[in-house]
């Protein structure tokens, strides 16, 4: 019966709006891929220019972590800041995210605006009563009297032969708390739009980056390289349009699901790649837009697969666009097991492109048998 | 790419040379032209220091104060240092060498010192030093003890009697909570734990406002939102009450931090009890001030009991205050029960933390004479005479009046015409606030973000729908 309400206020006005959206945007998407722009840009710089003009254009801006300063950053992200900056705005910390993360929270109480930087979001744990109890929950438990403006970024999910503690991806788990906001880039455009977004919002958002993708190069317009350049958090980008399929992806995923899109569309499947780039909120309107266009669904993540993203996504369709799917949503996610450091075995724990083009297959009714696969 | 390394390298030497040189020539130590470690802190007002009062690392980055990293990444370009017979230095600074293996105890011979001012007669010791109050000062002091005294007996009640749902009281903490409070000024910052609702009392919450956000209703200035006892106010700079222990100590760094950046006349306040120095964050926070240079007041409340967990369970070491110098922090002990000792350590603590940017941690030794909440029966897991003793014989509140009397500041009529006309105005708050009406339902979905997203307002609009459908459903004294 919910399903049956909530469908009803879903259909009409939202479902058009999103087309009107659609249009427009595509059109764009296509004229500037064929602008003269071609500036490339890594992704490191990316988030690097984005936080230097974050820190110039505002004085409560400051960035805090462990490397951060001297260091330049254990992955080099905020190089060169603490020179034009200073210390009092660049803060090497002692080792203790509790601390930094508990100290960081207080600043943002008091109304500066932190970036805390966690070498990688597994060590967010040591952190994670702060983020959630003292970050996502204080403006709602003050009734709007303490306001949260911090950004807590770091790379996330597997990199390469770092092992278990190392490599695991956290989506989920932000994304569950009400308070929060979620954002996954995947492009040097993704970055810097949704870092600037992420800095410039009231409220607490975790800022899940890629390891393996900071030396990773996307062509960038100019408008993406103005320093008033933002993107808007919740909303989604169709990467690739298609007809036959919708893929669902974020962070590096959205490489490999654009690999897997080229690959079927040689094989006359057209899949239509969507970057979610925020996972809270997710983009319910425009992920059922497409597949009400494709009638079906593959869902595309690195981490666990218990209780993460596809499912949450899988659920939304089916809320909302029960009626439009023709074959059962196909989840791709990592294996369900610590990640192994092994190179041979950490291949087989994350998804490969192989495994998305076959779900695509799949959905598409067009699988084939698994031994002709191996 | 090795070659912009390289050059950033040296440019990190260059600068880290470039500061070491003025401390040096400030230390009168024997000079070397190169050391690894440190020289002796440099006086205050030297060029050096200055300098690093404003770096929030100041430590780690100017010379004259321990530089471990700077130490480790110098290159021994200049050779070995060649050490004293008895003294060498290591990362960290010189140490003497001695021959002996020696254990440091794990205590002390005798326990640290607790400065108190007032006898238990509540006269003033002899020889002893303190914080002059004016009789003004003095006697708001002592209406504020009695005032959170008869507030927490009342809503007790009104929580034995099923008016609200929880309470927590204060019940011989009157002098702590009235005395630091009375020693701050409005624009430092209070970070709470849950024991110190007398702070709010003294910077101007009413008690219709206590009451308000007992019982939760519509002009409860947390909508609603959160357990009695969870108070908060921006206007007063009284950070929100939060559950989980000892959170608010970092933030309370953090708080002090960003005043520093404002360079504001002010230093933040955090309050914890015994069993809060057990957390993680404990640790963290002390560290971390010690590092930052954070003006921010520690303020343990060691009652002697963490719900049923005494401190003999809790900690081995010589309670809290041993535990600042194992971080770098001047401390102090005080008697918690003696409102004067209070007043005057916060007094100085205070100005040491704003005029020298430097934490202060100061341990008030007192007893918690209620129960831990009225989710708890006390006399399970501690003698009823002890509670006993200690809610007669050591009272904070008859001690310290006992001292304003004695100055003929107050009188018994004053004391039965103070206390009645308090406990009329509570139980009218009380009575007041019971009747207001909760908030309406729209406040379950706002202030989740700063803006309310579109899938809570559709939640809001199916649930208003549902309400419509269903009337009967819903309470008559929420409104819609």
């Amino acid at each position: 019966m919910l399903g049956a309400a909530r469908r009803q206020l879903g259909s009409g006005p939202m479902l058009g709006q999103v087309l009107r959206r659609l249009r427009p945007a595509a059109a764009a998407e296509v004229a500037r891929g064929y602008s003269a722009a071609a500036k490339e840009m890594t992704v490191r710089d990316a988030l690097n220019s984005a936080l230097d003009e974050e820190m110039s254009a505002d004085p409560s801006v400051f960035l805090m972590g462990e490397e951060v300063g001297e260091y330049q950053g254990a992955y080099k992200i905020s190089k060169g800041l603490l020179d034009r900056y200073g210390p009092d705005r660049v803060l090497d910390t002692p080792i203790t995210e509790a601390g930094f993360t508990g100290i960081g929270v207080g600043a943002a109480y008091h109304g500066l605006r932190p970036i805390i930087e966690f070498m990688t979001f597994n060590f967010s744990m040591q952190a994670i009563d702060h983020i959630i109890n003292s970050a996502a929950k204080s403006n709602y438990m003050s009734a709007g009297q303490i306001s949260v403006p911090i950004v807590f970024r770091g790379p996330n999910g597997a990199a390469a032969g770092v092992g278990a503690q190392h490599s695991q991806c956290y989506a989920a788990w932000y994304a569950h708390v009400p308070g929060l906001k979620v954002l996954t880039p995947y492009s040097s455009e993704d970055a810097r739009g949704l870092l600037k977004a992420a800095i410039r919002d009231p409220d607490p958002v975790i800022f899940l980056e890629n390891e393996l993708l900071y030396g990773e190069s996307f062509p960038v317009s100019a408008e993406v390289l103005d320093s008033s350049f933002c993107l808007p958090i919740g909303k989604a980008k169709i990467e690739r349009e298609g007809k036959d399929v919708t893929i669902t992806a974020f962070s590096k995923m959205v490489g490999y699901a654009l690999q897997a899109a080229e690959i079927l569309s040689k094989e006359g499947i057209s899949a239509e790649v969507i970057n979610l780039r925020s996972i809270r909120p997710l983009d319910r309107a425009a992920i059922n837009a497409s597949v009400r266009k494709t009638n079906r669904l593959v869902t595309v993540e690195e981490g666990f697969p218990q209780h993460g993203i596809g499912a949450e996504i899988c659920m939304s369709v089916v809320e909302e666009s029960f009626e439009y799917l023709d074959a059962p949503v196909e989840r791709i996610a990592g294996a369900d097991v610590p990640m192994p450091y092994a190179a041979n075995l950490e291949r087989m724990a994350v998804p490969q492109v192989d495994d998305i083009v076959r779900a695509a297959k799949r959905a598409c009714y067009r699988a084939v048998p698994m031994a002709a696969a191996a | 790419m090795a070659a912009l390394w390289l050059a950033r390298a040296s440019s990190q030497l260059a600068r880290r040379a470039a500061r070491r040189l003025p401390a040096r020539h400030g230390s009168g130590e024997p000079t070397s032209p190169w050391f690894l470690g440190v020289v002796p802190p440099p006086a205050l007002g030297s060029p050096a220091v200055e300098k690093s009062r404003r770096g929030f690392c100041s430590v780690r980055r100017f010379a004259g104060e321990s530089s471990a990293a700077a130490a480790v990444d110098e290159e021994p370009e200049n050779g070995f240092v060649a050490s004293d017979q008895q003294a060498v230095d290591f990362p960290g600074g010189k140490v003497s060498f001695v021959a002996e293996m020696n254990f440091l105890p794990d205590s002390m011979k005798e326990r640290i010192n607790c400065y108190r001012v007032l006898d238990d007669d509540g006269r003033t010791i002899s020889g002893s030093r303190f914080q002059e109050v004016s009789k003004e000062l003095a006697l708001k002091m002592y209406t504020e003890m009695v005032t959170l005294q008869i507030m927490d007996t009342i809503f007790y009640e009104a929580q034995r009697q099923g008016r609200i749902s929880f309470y927590l009281t204060s019940n011989g903490e009157e002098a702590i909570n009235i005395a630091s409070a009375a020693a701050l000024g409005m624009d430092d910052i209070v970070l709470p734990q849950y024991r110190e609702p007398g702070v709010l009392l003294w910077r101007g919450f009413t008690l219709q406002e206590f009451a308000n956000q007992c019982f939760g209703n519509k002009l409860d200035y947390g909508k609603g939102r959160q357990m009695p006892i969870h108070y908060g106010s921006n206007r007063l700079n009284y950070f929100t009450v939060s559950s989980p222990i000892a959170t608010q100590l970092p933030h309370a760094v953090g708080a002090a931090y960003s005043l520093k950046m404002d360079k504001k006349d002010a230093c933040a306040i955090t309050y914890f009890g015994d069993g809060g120095t057990s957390e993680g964050d404990f640790h963290a926070a002390l560290n971390f001030a010690a590092v930052m240079e954070a003006p921010v007041i520690f303020f343990c409340r060691n009652n002697g009991w963490a719900i049923s967990t005494p401190t003999t369970e809790q900690f081995r070491s010589d309670g809290v205050v041993i535990r600042g110098q194992a971080y770098g922090i001047r401390g102090i002990r005080v008697d918690g029960n003696d409102a004067l000792a209070v007043y005057s350590a916060v007094h100085a603590a205070r100005e040491m933390a704003i005029t020298e940017g430097r934490p202060i941690l100061v341990e008030a030794l007192t007893y918690r004479v209620g129960h831990h909440s009225t989710s708890d029966d006390s006399t399970k897991y501690r003698p009823v005479d002890e509670i006993e003793h200690w809610r007669t014989e050591r009272d904070p509140i008859s001690r310290y009046r006992k001292w304003v009397q004695g100055n003929d500041w107050w009188s018994d009529a004053e004391e039965s015409e103070l206390r009645s006309r308090v406990r009329k105005e509570l139980l009218q708050a009380i009575q007041a606030a019971e009747r207001m009406p909760k908030p309406p339902v729209t406040e379950l979905f706002t202030d989740v973000y700063d803006k309310i997203p579109s899938n809570l307002r559709e939640q809001e609009q199916f649930l208003r729908d549902t309400i419509m459908k269903h009337p009967a459903d819903y309470p008559t004294d929420v409104p819609v």
